[in-house]
């Protein structure tokens, strides 16, 4: 159960609180509750925790942590032996 | 899948295990708090390809192997009566109890309902005016936000057949309890990633700094946890003990207010029986006096068992870090996912299950001491 996942709004409803909504876990969609995270709408990814999103994705921060395992260098790369060039 | 497949690159997680391989000079045993992170450790095979000696202790983190045999016991009698409904993660079904579990109730005819979210334990409540509803609240500080909106929902929606059978546990208790037990050989955390980001990891800089701790928050895939090891071997060896956070996709400093307001309106903190540990103080949640209305236990007094573990289990130890499941005589023979005798062989998230899920054997893994 304590499994969280990414997923992307495509939809934010309207209606009594709390708030919901839908979110595409890769083409699959499920309602989701939005009331932990009203900062977030539609494009925006989540973590969705059982049917509630805790946290919105900070795009920016997750290229940032991208870019610094890519840039770790590629001497070392060589160190690994063959393997890593496949 | 978008912020899933770009952190289960092969060749970058080639790299980071190069650069743990030029970090790390001792042997240091690094402890991932959350089951997910053992889940993804253990099936990637991450922990076997450590250098220098170096360990992953698998701690406490998963909900359903922590929740007390008396808990269990208590919940599988609710859901034999014949005027509930229990309604519950699907995790909880398979775990033992003293005299069986939840599965086993449905099977007998018990109305025992898998739920995906706690709000569909309303609904359900909501749509069966003429029985009672109780809902299974457990797991950490991930969980506790949806189980209280389902009260809070409850409250605001005038559901009164609603209850909830209340186990939450909270992650700094466990971890101090670690680091103050005489036998603890953990010497950094990774904490788990989704606990902060509902908490914030506030909580977690007194701990860093008053055991000389280096913790860091971190992600769920097989990058992440690579890069939390990497940056949680950086302060060993440097000799540094502070809270980094390797998950700042996902995770801010405070935490969601929003989340952690519903929790403080709907929760107390109480002292909670770890299955396997024992009490700690302060380690748990439970209904604040306001919504003691939807208390199961209050509603359903009595039913105290005289709870007794499987002697062959080792789940304490395991719960612990100081065993391994390839340790318990049990393991993989006697006890399994299908049949389990203790908790951690139930969810993919318990140590024991994952390890036997990754094909592990006993004689295969040896456990330094
Ligand atoms: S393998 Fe089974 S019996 Fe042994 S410690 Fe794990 S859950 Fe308990």
């Amino acid at each position: 159960m304590c499994l969280g996942i990414p997923g992307r709004i495509v939809e934010v409803a309207e209606g009594p609180a709390p708030r919901m909504g839908t979110v595409d876990f890769d083409g699959v969609r499920r309602p989701v509750c939005l009331a932990y995270a009203p900062e977030a709408g539609v494009g925006d990814y989540v973590i969705v925790h059982v049917g509630f999103a805790i946290s919105r994705v900070d795009e920016a921060e997750a290229a940032k942590t991208l870019a610094v395992l890519r840039a770790i260098p590629e001497a070392l790369e060589s160190e690994l032996g063959p393997e890593a060039a496949r | 899948m978008k912020y899933l497949d770009e952190y289960r690159d092969p060749v970058l997680a080639r790299k980071l295990l190069a650069e743990l391989r030029a970090a790390a000079t001792r042997p240091w045993a690094i402890m991932e708090t959350c089951g997910g992170q053992t889940h993804t450790l253990v099936r990637q095979g991450i922990d076997e390809l450590l250098p220098s000696g170096m360990r992953m202790i698998h701690g406490p983190g998963c909900p359903v192997c922590v929740t007390p045999l008396a808990t269990i016991d208590k919940a599988v009698a609710l859901a034999a009566r014949p005027d509930v409904i229990f309604t519950s993660y699907g995790d909880m079904l398979r775990v033992p109890g003293t005299a069986g579990d939840l599965l086993g109730v449905k099977a007998r005819g018990g109305d025992v309902r898998v739920v995906y979210t706690p709000l569909d334990a309303v609904a359900i409540a909501r749509d069966n005016p003429d029985r009672e509803v109780v809902f299974f609240a457990v797991g950490f500080e991930t969980t506790a936000p949806a189980n209280a909106m389902a009260v809070l929902h409850a409250a605001v929606t005038g559901v009164v057949n609603f209850s909830v059978l209340v186990s939450h546990v909270l992650v700094p208790p466990a971890i101090t309890a670690i680091l103050d037990a005489p036998d603890n050989q953990v010497q950094a955390f990774l904490a788990a990633g989704h606990v902060c980001a509902v908490m914030g990891w506030t909580e977690y800089e007194p701990i860093a700094q008053r055991y000389g701790v280096p913790i860091v928050v971190t992600g769920f895939e097989p990058l992440d946890l690579l890069e939390g090891i990497v940056l949680a071997v950086r302060q060993l060896e440097t000799g540094r003990a502070t809270v980094e956070n390797q998950y700042a996709r996902a995770v801010r400093r405070g935490g969601n207010t929003a989340a952690q307001d519903a929790v403080r309106q709907v929760f107390r903190v109480t002292e909670r029986t770890w299955r396997g540990i024992g009490p700690i103080p302060a380690s748990g949640l439970a209904l604040t006096p306001a919504f003691a209305a939807y208390d199961a236990e209050e509603r359903f007094p009595g039913g105290e068992t005289h709870a007794v573990e499987h002697p062959d289990c080792i789940a304490g130890q395991i719960l612990r870090g100081t065993a391994a499941p390839t340790d318990c005589s049990a393991y993989g023979t006697r006890c399994t996912p299908l049949s389990p005798l203790g908790a951690p062989m139930v969810s993919a998230e318990g140590t024991c299950a994952a390890f036997h899920h990754a094909g592990r054997r006993r004689s295969a893994v040896e456990v330094p001491r």
